[in-house]
């Protein structure tokens, strides 16, 4: 029991794991880029346009699109990362065995879920930055500062991956990933100020968003892309760090309840 | 159930699978077309693995174990749910190994497996070692040297009234009775006059040993 919970310990080969799922990547790219990449920039463009015409001046001074580009950066992210982590690391850790392959070979388990933590992230960064270009080429991007939200999505990707290996870990069956997706990751998009500021929520629910790590990368990424420094950012930033810190820590701890015997 | 990399190419697995030992790609490239001729896979390294048959695929992981030249090699199973062409082109592999004087683990439920491959042996039952030794010296140690299978209708019978006469040890498993002896005649003489009674000859060997040691009755 307590070896489970014993601090991890790497090595570089875990760099072999993230290696691996990039090539893998690559053979498939387009199918995935259409799901990661052109399904969040639908509902953007449509909603952005569409919804923003009938509410111009609701968003105190920027419009609804620029306000929903800064969202749909972050729920991409967490989505991608999620599913990464999630449906592809379910199928490489208990259908196709991938994982007891490399383990044969002279790495541990402790590389192997930070690979797929790192991976999960990596994606998850192709997704969400590929939202930011977009928001950049229609000029929804105020300044300069909107870089600084490439490492936000990075701190974001790395939590949201560590989340889904959690659930991976305690994973049945792809179905149990339901739960997941409805019960936590629908209601934290709609919480978060995605769509729309989430201080039109009751006070109750509102406070309760500050738990969320969504709402934190939210509330970086929003000020970030319409060129302000974000209030409070140090705290956000750590917020998404202990999710990515000790998100990973249980992850690791269930898989290798899961897996070593 | 194999754990290759069915998005992967033939060449690609073995290439993936060498960074994990931290090879270099110039090295694993190097070994690679005499991994494949190992496997019986020359000229196929850039097929999808999706185009093989399971015993390809069981050479692919035997060579892809292979891919950082191991000295002890562990295997479980290798030639379980393989039909017979394919099986003994794993034996033929797995002596090569040996010839070349890698050690080779294997755990298997093939007696004849194990006869073949084996120079020593041990035989678990519920996770203990209850026997070791060669193969001929199991069976020479804890069997008699000649088994007479009977089968047929009345096989139980004639075992109750001249099968324990005439063996030194009956058993029943089915329909089928399981005489052991030092010497055959007798039996073969007192079978040869009985029409309704099909037997076979043959000396012991491994399973004899194995059943003998662990029972019959099923293990589930």
């Amino acid at each position: 029991m307590t070896r489970h919970w014993s601090l991890p310990s790497f090595s570089l080969r875990c760099l072999h794991v993230w290696r691996r799922n990039l090539l893998v990547w690559k053979k498939l790219a387009l199918a995935s880029m259409i799901g990661n990449l052109a399904d969040p920039m639908l509902y953007m463009l449509g909603f952005g346009y569409g919804l923003g015409r009938m509410m111009p001046d609701a968003f105190g001074g920027t419009t609804y699109i620029a306000f929903l580009a800064a969202g749909t950066v972050c729920s991409s992210t967490m989505m991608s990362a999620s599913f990464e982590a999630m449906y592809s690391g379910f199928s490489r850790m208990h259908v196709q065995k991938t994982w007891e392959a490399i383990m044969n070979a002279p790495l541990d388990l402790d590389d192997v879920v930070l690979g797929e933590a790192v991976w999960a992230a990596s994606k998850s960064l192709l997704s969400g930055l590929a939202v930011l270009l977009v928001a950049a080429a229609l000029g929804l991007c105020a300044s300069s500062l909107a870089l600084w939200v490439i490492p936000v999505i990075l701190i974001t990707g790395l939590a949201f991956g560590s989340l889904g290996l959690i659930v991976t870990a305690l994973s049945p069956s792809y179905d149990f990933f339901v739960y997941y997706m409805t019960l936590a990751i629908t209601p934290m998009m709609l919480m978060s100020g995605v769509f729309f500021p989430a201080d039109q929520l009751p006070p109750a629910v509102h406070l309760a968003t500050a738990l969320l790590p969504l709402s934190h990368a939210v509330d970086l990424v929003r000020p970030l892309m319409s060129g302000q420094v974000p209030a409070q950012w140090a705290l956000h930033l750590c917020v998404l760090a202990a999710y990515a810190i000790i998100g990973f820590y249980l992850a690791l701890a269930l898989t290798r309840r899961r897996l070593l015997k | 159930m194999d754990n290759l990399d069915p998005d992967f190419t033939i060449r690609e697995n073995l290439q993936v699978y060498g960074r994990y030992f931290d090879l270099s790609a110039a090295e694993v490239n190097a070994r690679i077309p005499a991994l494949l001729e190992f496997a019986g896979l020359a000229n196929r390294g850039d097929d999808n693995l999706r185009a093989l048959s399971g015993g390809m695929k069981r050479r692919l992981t035997l060579a892809r174990a292979l891919i950082n030249d191991p000295d002890l090699i562990f295997l479980d199973e290798p030639t379980t749910g393989l039909d017979p062409q394919a099986r003994h082109l794993i034996w033929q592999r797995l002596r090569q190994l040996l010839a070349q004087g890698k050690t080779i683990f294997l755990t298997t439920h093939f007696m004849d497996e194990a006869e073949r491959l084996c120079s020593r042996l041990a035989v678990m039952d519920h996770g203990r070692m209850i026997a070791s030794g060669t193969p001929r010296e199991l069976v020479e140690r804890h069997i008699e040297p000649q088994v007479v299978e009977v089968f047929g209708d009345g096989a139980g019978a004639w075992a109750k009234e001249q099968g324990t006469r005439l063996a030194e040890r009956c058993e029943t498993a089915g329909e089928t009775v399981f005489c052991y002896v030092h010497d055959a005649a007798a039996l073969i003489d007192d079978l040869a006059a009985r029409s309704e009674l099909r037997y076979v000859h043959r000396p012991a060997n491994l399973e004899d040993v194995f059943l003998r040691l662990t029972g019959r009755d099923l293990r589930d």
